[in-house]
This record gives C-alpha cells, sequence and structure tokens, in this order.
C-alpha cells in the first residue's frame, strides 16, 4: 500500500489577475489534485504581497496555500499544470509529514522527560539546553 | 480566510542584532568574555520553522541577506539546519531575498 504524504503548495499567481480569477485558478488546481486521488486538506490565501526580488518584471503576487494529501502522484500533475500556466508565476512543494512526524516525536520525548522528573526544578535546569560553554580562546596573556 | 502573517509573529519577535553582539571581545584587551551559547529554539521549543513566516525568519538575515551564522545567533545545530531549510525555501518564492544590495 502506499503511503499517504502531506505536502504544502505555495503558488504565487500573477498580481494583474483578478481576485475571483485566482479563486478560481485555486479551485481549478485543487479539482486536478482530487482527480489524482489526492485530499486538499486546507486552502488558505496568503494575499498579495511584495517579492523580494523581481521575478518576470513583477514586483508583488498572490500567494496561495494548498495542503495536499495523496501518494504524490497528484504533485506531480499539479506541478506540471502549475509549470505551463502563465498566471502562475512561482510555486514551491515542500513535502511535510516526516518534518511533523518527527515534531511529534520530539514532543512525545520531551513529554517522557518531564514525567520522569517530577517537580524538581533544579533537575529540570539540568536538561535544560542553556549550558555555559565557554568561547574559542580562552588563553588569556595575563 | 486570510491569516495576516505579517501581524503573528509581533509577539515572539526578538532584536536581534543588539543581543548577538552581548559578550564579544572587548577591545585590545585579549581577553575574550566568556558567552552564553543559548539556542532560542531550544528554549521556547520550537518543532517545526515555517518557511512561509517571512517577518519572523527575517530576523535570521542581516542586511546582505545571508543567513546568519551559528557561532553568531548561537543555535544549536538540528534548529540552525532547519532555519536554513526554511530560510532557503523562502527565498525560493520570493518572502526572502537571495541578495540585496
Amino acid at each position: 500500500m502506499e503511503t499517504q504524504r502531506q505536502y504544502e503548495v505555495v503558488f504565487i499567481v500573477d498580481p494583474a489577475t483578478e481576485d475571483d480569477e485566482v479563486s478560481r485558478l485555486t479551485e481549478n488546481l485543487k479539482q486536478i489534485a482530487t482527480d489524482q486521488g489526492g485530499i486538499v486538506t486546507k486552502t488558505e490565501s496568503m494575499g498579495r504581497r511584495p517579492l523580494a526580488y523581481e521575478i518576470l518584471h513583477k514586483n508583488e503576487g498572490n500567494f496561495v496555500l494548498l495542503e495536499i494529501e495523496g501518494s504524490g502522484r497528484e504533485i506531480a500533475e499539479l506541478e506540471r499544470r502549475m509549470r505551463v500556466n502563465d498566471r502562475i508565476i512561482r510555486y514551491i512543494t515542500v513535502r511535510v509529514d516526516e518534518d511533523r512526524r518527527r515534531a511529534e516525536k520530539f514532543k512525545a520525548k520531551r513529554a517522557r522527560k518531564a514525567e520522569k522528573r517530577p517537580g524538581g526544578q533544579q533537575h529540570a535546569k539540568a536538561s535544560n539546553p542553556t549550558v555555559e560553554v565557554a568561547l574559542d580562546d580562552e588563553a588569556d596573556e595575563a | 480566510m486570510t491569516t495576516n502573517y505579517e501581524d503573528r509573529d509581533r509577539g515572539r519577535r526578538f532584536n536581534g542584532e543588539e543581543d548577538f553582539d552581548r559578550g564579544r571581545s572587548q577591545g585590545r584587551g585579549g581577553r575574550r568574555m566568556r558567552r552564553r551559547r543559548i539556542c532560542r529554539f531550544c528554549i521556547e521549543k520550537v518543532d517545526i520553522i515555517d518557511f512561509k513566516d517571512a517577518r519572523f525568519l527575517q530576523n535570521y538575515i542581516p542586511e546582505r541577506g545571508k543567513i546568519l551564522p551559528r557561532r553568531i545567533s548561537g543555535n544549536c545545530a538540528i534548529h540552525q539546519r532547519m532555519l536554513a531549510e526554511a530560510i532557503k525555501r523562502a527565498r525560493n518564492i520570493a518572502l526572502l531575498p537571495y541578495t540585496t544590495d
């Protein structure tokens, strides 16, 4: 069985595009992802923001975020469509399930640690990462 | 539905520059001050650094747009790696600059 993966897709739409055109485009892409067997778990418009550098002589863009769950096949199709679309000036896909799982693990670990040492403030301090470390050259010419 | 990414992190921002310089060597004395190495991400128990959060990442790119080195920020290796990755992603989608001149 294929594992379910989670992705975050952010794409930037040409600033000259009307707002309802943007939402139509977004719906379109969501439909493509769904058709390929993916699940769109979140759609968010990050709004119109300035670009940190010029892309295709544009200094602004409409940012849209999608969160998609699936096998990865829908991502391939989605990226292909986005590449072809002139309205979309940039996109990025990030796989997030592994990082999230890792974060969960860290959290669980912390919880376990906290459980092991009940109360003791001094103990909590010992496990804190605020350990004092000397900076490189200690040697003083005194 | 729009999350205002600009406002979201006002609270947990800190004044980087000023803080990072604390404990730097003091003139020609030859003796360097001991400085605490603190990973802010460890203290705040950050597990995921979001690449979409340009406001926050801005703290870690000085004027030239480079990634602030670990020896200055004091980040731990794990978090520095996560941070660098996030900054690079943010650059890719033009939330952060590759260079500034």
